[in-house]
């Protein structure tokens, strides 16, 4: 039953993933890891509650431990071709690749909590679960997240005459 | 009212009640920055989702399939370490035949921990409270896919408090937790087993502090824990092992 029950959960972990670490490999070896303490910690999660943010909450302490021992080592950069999946349309490649770069310039800490509102659709406060830290802490992530991913996209876009707000 | 920084993200996300996003929509009529900022990080979430929802579409890797609880693994190498042992010197079938030491073991230990974890509980120690008993032994029953009965202990002093589904190795479990006068706790923990395992008899394991009284009969396994000497706990589990085999 616990394979089961995590196995429809693994696209969304890959795609948060995939946001947060950027490269494609290092993305699903996070989702394996996730999945493996998962497993083995599976009597831990309390029936009935949000098994989604469980989830999320383990990604998030898997990821800070391979940051930690990965430090000596430099990130993979986030903008190679093939972490962009192949499936968007053309005309739009450039708005999104800009803000590709500008969500893999951004701290690590600020990139959890945006793309856990963003793409997850998180509550706040579910948030601040996932992550273990109050929710003053979230929301000033997210806005320091959002003015300088503004400020970078504005750059880029200024340089490249992109329209940025439709 | 000049609204927060945190209703202008709120409102972006819409994570915002109607009557506030009432009052912050009006304020960005009057505050052209403030909206531009609002419009600009409504754009960003929109561009993140472009950007990475066909994730979601990809075929997923076959080396991200679930893998198999540790503790299964961990199984298989005793099972694998007693079949070396058994075949270095030679004590062949006889001491290895009928059951799995690896399996009892789990579920002694399985439930020890869920012992530990939800025993301790003040304000949710179980799902279900012994006040809907009926639907508590329907609903775990159904889980299981068995006839289950939670044993009477009223005459070894303890009440039943309700009962809580569990995942285990081999799916739904059910744990029934009980207390006396004074607050002790035990549980019932019942797990499906492998039916051409046999029955097993009575037996007793220790499991970081917490005293296990296990046995398989037919297609179940049960497992009554507490944080109790042995010899204390004996006598429930006697009452619980007669109850469920008269």
């Amino acid at each position: 039953m616990d394979q089961a029950t995590l196995t429809p959960h693994i696209p969304r972990l890959r795609r948060y993933a995939r946001a947060l670490v950027g490269d494609r490999y290092a993305a699903d070896d996070l989702v394996q890891d996730t999945l493996e303490r998962a497993i083995n910690k599976f009597h831990l999660w309390r029936p009935g509650s949000d098994l989604r943010a469980w989830l999320f909450a383990i990604m998030h302490n898997v990821h800070v431990n391979q940051l930690r021992s990965r430090a000596a080592r430099p990130e993979t950069p986030l903008d190679d071709g093939d972490a962009l999946p192949q499936s968007v349309p053309e005309t739009d490649r450039h708005e999104i690749r800009d803000m590709q770069t500008a969500i893999a310039a951004l701290p690590s800490e600020q990139r959890e909590v945006i793309l856990l509102i963003a793409l997850e659709q998180l509550s706040y406060s579910e948030v601040s679960k996932a992550l273990d830290i109050p929710i003053g802490t979230v929301m000033s992530r997210l806005f320091r997240a959002r003015e300088r991913l503004r400020a970078q996209l504005a750059g880029v876009t200024s340089q490249s005459n992109l329209k940025l707000v439709r | 009212m000049t609204p927060s920084e945190n209703d202008l993200q709120a409102l972006a996300d819409d994570l915002i009640g109607p009557e506030r996003r009432a009052e912050v929509e009006a304020y960005l009529t009057r505050d052209a920055e403030a909206a531009e900022r609002v419009a600009a990080y409504r754009d960003q979430n929109a561009q993140l989702r472009a950007l990475f929802n066909p994730v979601l579409d990809e075929a997923i890797p076959q080396r991200l399939t679930v893998p198999a609880p540790r503790r299964s693994r961990v199984q298989f190498a005793i099972a694998a370490s007693w079949l070396i042992l058994g075949a270095a010197i030679g004590w062949g079938a006889n001491s290895l035949s009928g059951e799995d030491p690896g399996r009892s073991v789990t579920l002694a230990r399985r439930a020890a921990i869920a012992h530990a974890v939800y025993s301790p509980e003040v304000r949710h120690p179980v799902e279900v409270g012994a006040d809907q008993q009926e639907h508590l032994v329907r609903w775990l029953s159904k889980r299981l896919g068995a006839d289950l009965r939670p044993p009477v202990l009223v005459e070894s002093g303890y009440e039943l408090v309700g009962g809580r589904l569990l995942p285990g190795d081999r799916g739904a479990v059910a744990q029934f937790m009980y207390q006396d006068a004074k607050g002790r706790r035990l549980t019932l923990y019942v797990s499906k087993m492998n039916v051409s395992q046999g029955d097993t008899a009575f037996r007793f394991s220790r499991e970081n502090g917490v005293s296990v009284f296990y046995w398989v009969d037919g297609a179940l396994g049960y497992a009554l824990s507490a944080d109790l000497p042995k010899h204390d706990l004996l006598g429930v589990a006697t009452a619980v092992y007669k109850q469920l085999n008269p």
